[in-house]
């Protein structure tokens, strides 16, 4: 079973920010490690790391004309800061690995989605 | 046994068993109530069968088996057929493995919405219909039905695992179905008696199922205890306080179920909320109450707990043990201003020490929070009787 796991950043310090900087190094190091430690694991494929969502440009189409506007859809603070996908045989496999992703215990959160499968 | 009785006690198990063979809740759930509607149908005319439950189960998964064999395109997607004659032999044998406990850690799973929890329990290991469900939680059937499905829905996509917990999830799960179940049985203590009946009934199959939990023997413990007053708590519709109860009307038979449970939790080293809660309960029910043991194990819950209701309803018991004052006193530490039990228990104690105008303010503002029929009646009937009375303070 494949899921995509999408980290929200929520609170959790952005790596560059002041936030980040006033961890102490042995933190940061951890963080790094733990992120590491989770694209190791088996059944994991790393998503592509994302730019903050401060960069991000938000694109709708009304009628027929595209409106192109700064900032993620949703609030900065409710912004995707990453993800990737799973291969897990259940939900409980699933949740203890989103339980592992640093960003989950700083203040943001991981939501587990099941790929949709046509069988 | 009736009829009724058999189904009762057999339709979670059927379903439970089915479900672990066939991986699909629906179908489970489909094959299950044809083959109850079968019995319902043969065995009033040809008796009922030496052992009903394997009847049951070979009857609902031949439905089953004859369901998938008609639409091969679904057989080749759930692998029935193969699961199905590779258990030909043992399903048809006097032994079925009991998978109701797979059953209620699915139905229970953290990963569902907790009023999605409570219906799945109560409809796959309680056999209650949607209907009854809906009826019992006062919500239009279709509603019920939604959760039901989208709840189920959710189990299969996101593949909620059927089985018990690993041991390092295991504590935190269980905890997560005392509490539907814990839960149930609130519904049914402000008079919903069936669903009150129904929670001591899975309180008792896990019970069964898992001898070795204090806390579980605890919870059924704790239930059985607040049950036996069930009677004692109204009088006609108007609410009667523990002092106040007629004792006659407690059910004997229940206090000493409820003890036992709690004597088994005890051997068993218990001393979690659940087991802590009955055996207040306990204490309840004797007479005199010991009021200070009481107290000492509301300090014990709250220390547990955190929880400043369970602190509430440790000044009730000083206020009876050291007097009035000291009860006051924790109460006004509390906050919780938004709790009515938090102003009817201020307003008691106030009473008592004749503070009339501040008891009568205490009632109102309980009375502002309450919108429940006896509850409100009875802050109602405390205010009348204080407007005779005068302050003395």
């Amino acid at each position: 079973m494949k899921y995509i796991m999408l980290i929200y950043q929520g609170t959790a310090p952005l790596p560059g920010s002041e936030e980040s900087a006033a961890l102490s190094e042995e933190e940061q190091k951890q963080i790094y490690a733990d992120y590491g430690a989770v694209n190791e694991t088996p059944g994991v494929t790393p998503g592509l790391p994302m730019g903050l969502p401060e960069n991000a440009t938000t694109v709708r189409v009304e009628a027929g004309k595209t409106l192109t506007t700064d900032g993620p859809f949703v609030g900065m603070k409710e912004a995707v800061g990453g993800w990737f996908v799973l291969e897990a045989d259940d939900l409980d496999a699933a949740i203890e690995v989103a339980a592992r992703v640093p960003a989950a215990r700083l203040g943001g959160a991981i939501e587990i989605r099941p790929s949709e499968t046509y069988w | 046994m009736t009829l009724d009785q058999v189904f009762r006690e057999e339709w979670g198990r059927v379903l439970a068993t089915l479900i672990g063979l066939l991986r699909d809740i629906d179908l489970a759930e489909d094959a299950t109530q044809e083959a109850f509607a079968i019995a319902a149908d043969r065995w009033p005319r040809d008796g009922t069968p030496r052992n009903p439950r394997a009847w049951l189960m070979t009857t609902a998964r031949n439905r089953a088996t004859d369901r998938i064999r008609r639409d091969r395109a679904l057989a080749a997607k759930s692998g029935l057929l193969a699961a199905g004659s590779r258990t030909e032999g043992s399903m048809n044998t006097t032994t079925f493995p009991d998978e109701r406990l797979e059953l209620i850690f699915t139905c229970c799973h953290p990963a569902l919405a907790i009023e999605a929890q409570v219906a799945l329990t109560l409809r796959t290991l309680g056999g209650l219909t949607t209907d009854e469900i809906a009826r019992a939680f006062l919500v239009p059937e279709r509603t019920m039905a939604q959760r039901l499905v989208r709840a189920k829905r959710k189990i299969k996509e996101a593949r909620i695992p059927f089985r018990v917990p690993p041991v390092h999830l295991l504590r935190e799960r269980l905890d997560a179905v005392l509490a539907v179940v814990y839960l149930i049985f609130n519904e049914g203590y402000g008079g919903r008696d069936e669903l009150a009946a129904e929670a001591i009934w899975l309180a008792r199959a896990l019970a069964e199922m898992l001898p070795d939990d204090p806390e579980v023997h605890g919870l059924l413990a704790m239930m059985l205890l607040h049950d036996s007053r069930r009677e004692a708590r109204f009088q006609g519709s108007e609410l009667v306080l523990l002092s106040d109860q007629d004792r006659s009307r407690w059910n004997t038979e229940e206090i000493a179920d409820g003890r036992s449970e709690l004597d088994r939790a005890l051997t068993l080293g218990g001393r979690g909320p659940y087991v802590l809660q009955a055996a207040i309960a306990s204490l309840h029910a004797e007479m005199p109450c010991d009021w200070a043991q009481i107290a000492a194990l509301y300090g014990e819950l709250g220390r547990l707990s955190g929880s400043p209701v369970v602190e509430l309803n440790r000044a009730i018991a000083i206020a009876e043990t050291e007097g009035p004052e000291a009860g006051l006193r924790i109460v006004d530490h509390l906050g919780l201003d938004d709790f009515r039990y938090l102003h009817s228990t201020r307003a008691e104690v106030l009473r008592r020490l004749g503070r009339t105008d501040e008891a009568r303010d205490a009632y109102r503002r309980a009375r502002e929070l309450t919108d429940d029929g006896a509850e409100r009646r009875f802050i109602e009937r405390r205010l009348t009787e204080l407007a005779g009375a005068k302050s003395s303070s």
